[in-house]
C-alpha cells in the first residue's frame, strides 16, 4: 500500500493537493482536492450593470483575463443585439492571441519547463535560456498592452467594441520582435518533444470551438471526436455541472457520456490543418503525432499554438486599418452565452440583463472546472502504468500531468467551495 | 547577502503574481538580488521563514487564511499587501453588501457547505508596512518595493489622485469637460492615468488616495446624472471597506 499526498501543487495557479492511496496497481482512493476560497463572482454580479460585466468578470483570473473579458463582451453584445464591425473582430482576435501567447508562454517557461530540466523552478536555469524565453512571453504581454491599454486586466474592451482606436504604427513596431519570439519558439521545439515525456496514451472526449474560416478562438461551433457538434447556445444543453464533495470546483461532463478535456490538446487535435505551415512542421519534428491522445502533448500543443499564432499576428497587424471601433447600442434585457477559446480551453459566460440594464443572473464555466473530472480520470488510468515507482516519484509525476492541463484553479473557484479538510 | 522573498496567496485572481512576472527579461537581474523562498506559482521548493520581504496577496475570507496570514507576519520583517484584494478586500468585498445567505444561495444548492467570512483586506488582521494599491498594481509600483527594501528605505508609493497624472499627459478632464463619471479624483494615483488616456474614465481601481473628498465626489457624480445607486455601486468595486470611502454609507 502506498500513500502519496501532494500538499501544495505548485507551479499552478492557484491552491490545490494531491491525495492518493495505491494498493499494488490499484488506486483505492484519488482526489484532486481545490482548497482555493470562493469569490462568489456570479453572486456579485447580480444588480452590476451589463457594463461592469466585462469589467469585473476579468478578475475570475489574472492570467486568462482577456478571454473572461471577450465571452463576457460576446454575451453582452448577444442580449443586446450589438453587431460589431470586422475591425472590432480583428482587434479581439489580435489580443486574445496576445493573450493565449503570454499565458502559454508563463506555462511552458515558468511552469513546465522545470519538470523536463529536472530543476524545482526556472530561477536556477540558464540565464541566456530564460532570457529568450521571457522576450517571447513579453510580446503577448505587449501586444495585449497595445490595445488593451494595460497588461493585466485590460481597460480598452466595452461593450460595442473599444474604446480607443490603437495606432496602426505602434502595433508595427511590434513586427520585429516577433519574428525573433517565433525564432525562440521554433528553437524550443526539442524541448519539449515527445521524449521528454511519458509515453501514456488515454482515450477521452476532447472538446473544443471549431470554426471553418480560422483557427477558432473567439467565435466558432463547439466540437469533439467523439461527434459532439453544437451551437455555444447549446452548451447548457449539453454540458452538465455536478458537485463533488472533496474539490471547491465544480465538476462537468457531457450528458449521458462523461468528463471531457478542454484546451490547447483539443484544439490542436481537432482544428490540426488550420495551424500556420511552420507550426505544422515543428509538430513533424516534435515526435508527437496530432490528434495525439497523450495528455502530455498539450505542452507541444501550446507551443504549436504559439508559433502558428505569431503567423497569424504579423498577417493581421499588417491587414489592420485605423477606423471607427465602437459600435453604437441601445439597452434592452434578455439572455444570453458565448464561448472563446481561453488559453487553457473553452470558457463560457451566461447573463440574464433586465431591461434597466442590471445583470438579473450570470453563469460562469471556466476550462478549469470543465477539465477537472477529466484531470481524475486521466490520474487514475495513469497511476497504474506508474504503480512500481517509489512514493516520490509518482508524486512528481502526478504533479507533472496535472501541470500539463495548465490549471487556472482560481477561475475554477470563482464561484463554488464545498467543506473541505485541509491536510 | 540575497534578499529573502516570500509570495503567498489567499482569496484573489493571482493578477498581481502574473504582473510581477511581467518584468519578464528582467526577471534574471532581479535574481541577483533576491531569493525567492517560497512562492508556489513558480517554484516547487517552499521554504519556511524568515522572510526580508512578504508580498501577500489576496483578500481574507475563510478562518484558515486568517491564521495563515497571521504566520506569515510573524515570520517576515516586511510585510507589504500585494493589490487591493489584500489592501481593502478588492473587488471579492463586493459580497460584503449582500447577506451573506443571499450570496451564497444564488451560487450553491447547497448553501449549507459554505463557510466563508466577509471579506477583509489583511490589515483587518495583521500588521501591513506597505500598501501596494492597484487592481493589479503596476509592475514599477512592485519594483519600488523591492528596490527600497534592498535599499532600506521607506517606498516612493504615489497618494495624490490620478488627475495629477491625467494632467501629466495632458488629457482633457472627463469629468467636467465631458461629464463622464471619472473617479480620478478621489483614486490614488500610480498606474499612470492608463484610463483616461485610452478614453475611459478611471473606475477607481487603485483606491482611495490618501485624503479624498467623498462627499464633493458624490456631488458632482449627482450633478451629471449619476443614481445614488450607480454612485454607490462606483465606490463599492475595488475598495468599497476603505475607511476613507465610508461616508457613501450615508446614501
Amino acid at each position: 500500500m502506498k500513500t502519496v499526498r501532494i500538499g501544495y501543487l505548485t507551479r499552478v495557479e492557484g491552491k490545490a493537493e494531491l491525495d492518493l492511496t495505491i494498493d499494488g496497481e490499484e488506486v483505492k482512493d484519488l482526489k484532486l482536492k481545490i482548497y482555493e476560497e470562493p469569490r462568489f463572482f456570479e453572486a456579485l454580479l447580480k444588480g452590476r450593470s451589463f457594463e461592469e460585466a466585462v469589467e469585473l468578470t476579468s478578475r475570475i483570473c489574472g492570467i486568462c483575463y482577456v478571454t473572461h473579458q471577450l465571452s463576457s463582451v460576446r454575451a453582452v453584445e448577444k442580449v443586446l443585439g450589438v453587431e460589431v464591425n470586422d475591425r472590432i473582430r480583428l482587434l479581439r482576435r489580435l489580443i486574445a492571441i496576445g493573450g493565449i501567447i503570454s499565458s502559454h508562454c508563463l506555462h511552458l517557461y515558468l511552469l513546465a519547463l522545470p519538470d523536463v530540466l529536472g530543476l524545482p523552478d526556472v530561477f536556477t536555469a540558464d540565464p541566456k535560456l530564460l532570457v529568450k524565453a521571457l522576450r517571447l512571453k513579453a510580446v503577448g504581454d505587449k501586444l495585449v498592452e497595445l490595445i488593451g491599454g494595460r497588461g493585466v486586466h485590460p481597460v480598452t474592451i466595452v461593450v460595442g467594441g473599444f474604446t480607443y482606436t490603437p495606432p496602426k504604427d505602434k502595433l508595427m513596431k511590434l513586427t520585429q520582435s516577433l519574428k525573433e519570439a517565433k525564432k525562440t519558439a521554433v528553437e524550443s521545439v526539442p524541448l519539449f518533444s515527445a521524449d521528454k515525456f511519458p509515453r501514456f496514451e488515454v482515450d477521452c472526449e476532447r472538446v473544443a470551438l471549431s470554426n471553418p474560416g480560422e483557427y477558432a478562438i473567439n467565435e466558432g461551433r463547439v466540437k469533439s471526436n467523439k461527434g459532439l457538434d453544437i451551437s455555444e447556445d447549446e452548451f447548457r444543453a449539453f454540458i452538465e455541472e455536478t458537485q463533488v464533495p472533496h474539490s471547491t470546483a465544480k465538476h462537468s461532463k457531457v450528458k449521458g457520456r462523461g468528463s471531457y478535456m478542454v484546451g490547447p490538446l483539443s484544439r490542436v487535435n481537432l482544428n490540426f490543418s488550420q495551424l500556420s505551415d511552420d507550426a505544422r512542421e515543428a509538430a513533424e519534428a516534435s515526435g508527437f503525432k496530432f490528434p495525439s491522445s497523450n495528455p502530455f502533448a498539450a505542452n507541444m500543443a501550446r507551443l504549436l499554438e504559439v508559433i502558428s499564432l505569431i503567423d497569424e499576428a504579423l498577417e493581421l497587424i499588417d491587414a489592420y486599418r485605423e477606423g471607427p471601433v465602437r459600435a453604437p447600442f441601445q439597452v434592452k434585457g434578455g439572455s444570453a452565452g458565448a464561448i472563446t477559446e481561453a488559453p487553457r480551453g473553452m470558457n463560457y459566460h451566461w447573463y440574464s440583463i433586465g431591461d434597466d440594464g442590471l445583470i438579473k443572473a450570470a453563469d460562469i464555466s471556466p476550462p478549469t472546472c470543465q477539465n477537472a473530472r477529466r484531470v481524475e480520470d486521466d490520474l487514475r488510468e495513469y497511476v497504474p502504468t506508474i504503480a512500481h515507482l517509489s512514493e516520490e516519484e509518482i508524486a512528481s509525476k502526478c504533479a507533472m500531468l496535472i501541470r500539463a492541463y495548465d490549471p487556472c484553479i482560481s477561475c475554477a473557484v470563482h464561484s463554488i467551495e464545498v467543506k473541505v479538510k485541509k491536510l | 547577502m540575497k534578499l529573502k522573498v516570500g509570495v503567498f496567496k489567499f482569496t484573489s485572481c493571482s493578477g498581481c503574481q502574473v504582473e510581477l512576472i511581467r518584468m519578464n527579461e528582467q526577471l534574471p537581474e532581479l535574481l541577483n538580488l533576491v531569493e525567492f523562498k517560497y512562492w508556489a506559482m513558480a517554484s516547487s521548493k517552499l521554504e519556511d521563514g524568515l522572510y526580508d520581504l512578504a508580498l501577500v496577496e489576496g483578500a481574507i475570507s475563510t478562518p484558515e487564511c486568517i491564521e495563515e496570514v497571521k504566520a506569515i507576519r510573524e515570520k517576515s520583517r516586511v510585510l507589504v499587501a500585494l493589490g487591493d484584494c489584500a489592501v481593502t478586500g478588492g473587488v471579492p468585498s463586493i459580497r460584503n453588501w449582500m447577506s451573506q445567505r443571499e450570496a451564497e444561495t444564488i451560487v450553491y444548492p447547497k448553501p449549507g457547505y459554505i463557510r466563508s467570512t466577509r471579506v477583509y483586506g489583511i490589515d483587518e488582521y495583521v500588521k501591513v508596512d506597505y500598501y501596494l494599491k492597484g487592481c493589479p498594481p503596476r509592475l514599477e509600483n512592485i519594483l519600488e518595493v523591492f528596490k527600497a527594501v534592498i535599499l532600506g528605505v521607506k517606498p516612493r508609493l504615489r497618494q495624490h489622485p490620478v488627475c495629477v497624472e491625467c494632467k501629466l499627459y495632458e488629457n482633457e478632464c472627463l469629468l467636467t469637460t465631458y461629464k463622464q463619471p471619472c473617479m480620478g479624483p478621489v483614486t490614488a494615483a500610480g498606474c499612470g492615468a492608463i484610463c483616461p488616456n485610452v478614453g475611459r474614465v478611471c473606475e477607481g481601481c487603485y483606491g482611495p488616495m490618501s485624503d479624498p473628498n467623498v462627499a464633493s465626489m458624490v456631488e458632482r457624480l449627482r450633478e451629471i446624472g449619476l443614481s445614488d445607486d450607480e454612485i454607490l455601486r462606483k465606490f463599492r468595486k475595488y475598495a468599497g471597506m476603505s475607511k476613507l470611502y465610508r461616508e457613501v454609507a450615508k446614501l
